[in-house]
């Protein structure tokens, strides 16, 4: 889980500009597998977030401190439970959801102690993946999956339908969405030929 | 692990208070000495002190060793020195005996004016709050208006806690390592037995036994045995004495057989020789009563809600006597506050001690966020 900087390097950060721009000034959020703390404090410097991060990995603990963030070591997989029922304005899971092995709970979690919450996570159906899956027969490796399938940590990857699809069935509500590739908003057949999807969402009604 | 020198040799110093201390339990102390130390120099803006809060059995000897005596070195001498975690090339750092102590602080073994006589049973219930206000005076005399860390593991995490609910405005930063918010009933407990074996020697008189010329050594030795055992993790005892045996073969008798107990024996009887039974007692009670929830109805959150340091939080995974769950407890109560929180939980093997050993990701975490404060201008 502390590929989030890295990726985050790649991708010239335009996630981190897209994150920013939904999150409001001032507000309170939650980075979940927050790596070494590069999105909170691109937050902190862009909209003066009171932000927190959440790591398990010793490393990132200590970079983040490093770094002046907030940083609560605790494991993902076991929940949230040090965290109280709507006790942020924004959770962001940023390029960890599809290494994490509860997914389903993770969401529920999120919107349970934010009010909103952002996942970024790299579009399986991007059509790259799928040239290299259908018609080269092996499986993907990009620059958004930078692994080979022996070594990956990625095991829930899905494609952006999958995401909005799954969303609908449990009443969640997307507020936004950005695809992007190479650092640009894709709009024409973004499930194609975007790379990265960023989604804002919440709790329906 | 052994980054940084020491701060060498260095020396205790003592401070006469003359105003009275009205402590939690009414009592009130009318003059006081506190002793202390110091080390590296404070800085002109007087911005970059921090105060090092000790736990049950330390003492104001926190870093370097004593001129006479080059083997005692201060308990956090692996914390604190030149280039270590607490560097004291940036930092002006204060060790302090607390009240109650026997190391050189006013206690229940030193002369009471009204008497004569040593204080004995006579010396106030002191808690962490009246430890902490005292703590203050001292600072107000060093010309400290506002530490830039108050820390302490264990009990002394307690005082730093109390410190930032007690003196929002004085501390920036806390440094809460291996603590609970309160004690659990099984720690009052642990504390109960510990007390028992003391006020039950014959030796103790009632606390009165300087009168006597006797030591309730054997109450303290058995405090001190118990004490031992739950700082330490199961794990760590296994691995450091096993099942050894002494002599080669077990003897059929109730002496020593295994190295554990021998190691016990060995640390009872060299504690019961220079710490004071009365001492013991004040500190544990101590221990049991920090409670700041209590008076905001069992509310954490609501006790803290009115500090105004950054805090950082430390907890090791093995230890059971003040467990990574109890400090989650501080962390949660915390982010409700929305307080500037970090937590670190190291996966140490050590058990409750590991806040004084050297574990290179604690002192790691440490020295980072010590550097974040001394670039912070302090």
């Amino acid at each position: 889980m502390n590929s989030q900087a890295v990726l985050a390097a790649q991708s010239g950060r335009t996630d981190f500009d897209v994150i920013a721009g939904w999150v409001a000034p001032h507000a309170t959020v939650l980075d979940l597998g927050c790596g070494d703390g590069a999105l909170l404090r691109h937050l902190a410097r862009a909209c003066e977030v009171h932000g927190y991060g959440v790591e398990i990995s010793d490393e990132n603990v200590l970079a983040c401190v490093k770094a002046g963030v907030n940083i609560i070591q605790s494991n993902l997989e076991a929940g949230l439970a040090g965290f109280e029922d709507g006790a942020f304005d924004c959770v962001i899971l940023s390029q960890t959801l599809q290494a994490m092995r509860n997914t389903e709970e993770i969401i529920k979690e999120m919107l349970r102690v934010g009010r909103e919450a952002i996942v970024t996570f790299p579009n399986f159906g991007y059509w790259r993946h799928r040239w290299q899956i259908g018609i080269e027969g092996h499986m993907p490796v990009s620059e958004r999956l930078p692994y080979e399938w022996y070594n990956t940590p990625n095991i829930h990857l899905c494609t952006i339908v999958d995401f909005e699809n799954f969303c609908r069935q449990r009443g969640i509500e997307i507020i936004a969405r950005q695809v992007l590739h190479e650092g640009e908003e894709v709009r024409w057949l973004p499930n194609l030929r975007g790379s990265l999807a960023v989604f804002r969402f919440r709790r329906a009604g | 692990m052994a980054e940084g020198s020491s701060v060498g040799a260095v020396v205790a110093q003592r401070m006469h208070f003359d105003e009275p201390l009205h402590c939690r339990s009414g009592a009130v102390l009318d003059a006081y000495d506190l002793a202390y130390e110091t080390y590296g120099a404070l800085n002109a803006e007087r911005s970059n002190a921090v105060l090092i809060c000790h736990a049950l059995n330390a003492s104001h000897h926190v870093a370097g060793w004593y001129a006479d005596d080059p083997k005692d070195i201060g308990w956090w001498d692996n914390m604190i020195g030149p280039g270590k975690p607490v560097d004291t090339n940036h930092f002006f750092v204060i060790g302090v005996n607390n009240l109650g102590g026997c190391f050189g602080s006013t206690g229940p073994a030193s002369i009471d004016p009204k008497t004569g006589q040593a204080y004995g049973s006579r010396f106030p219930v002191v808690t962490v709050e009246d430890w902490v206000a005292a703590q203050a005076r001292l600072a107000d005399r060093l010309g400290i208006h506002q530490f830039a860390a108050v820390m302490g593991g264990s009990l002394g995490a307690m005082q730093a806690i109390q410190w930032a609910i007690g003196y929002p405005e004085r501390v920036r930063n806390a440094i809460v390592i291996a603590a609970a918010p309160k004690l659990s009933a099984q720690n009052i407990a642990f504390n109960e037995v510990a007390r028992q074996a003391i006020t039950t020697d014959p030796d103790f008189h009632g606390g009165d036994f300087y009168a006597h010329g006797v030591l309730p050594r054997r109450g303290l030795r058995l405090a001190r045995m118990i004490g031992h055992i739950t700082y330490l993790s199961d794990d760590a005892m296994m691995e450091k004495f096993g099942r050894g045996l002494r002599s080669g073969a077990i003897g059929f008798h109730f002496g020593v057989d295994f190295e554990i107990e021998s190691y016990l024996r060995h640390q009872g009887d060299k504690f019961s020789n220079y710490f004071d039974a009365n001492t013991y007692l004040l500190i544990t009670r101590a221990l049991d009563y920090f409670d700041p929830a209590l008076e905001h109805d069992g509310s954490l959150s609501a006790a803290l809600a009115g500090t105004q340091a950054r805090f950082l939080v430390v907890s090791f995974t093995s230890d059971w006597r003040f467990s990574p769950a109890r400090s989650r407890e501080i962390v949660q109560a915390l982010l409700d506050d929305k307080r500037d929180v970090s937590y670190a939980e190291i996966d140490a093997p050590h058990g409750h001690d590991a806040f004084l050993l050297d574990d290179p990701r604690y002192l790691g975490v440490l020295r980072a966020y010590f550097e974040n404060i001394a670039e912070g201008g302090a």
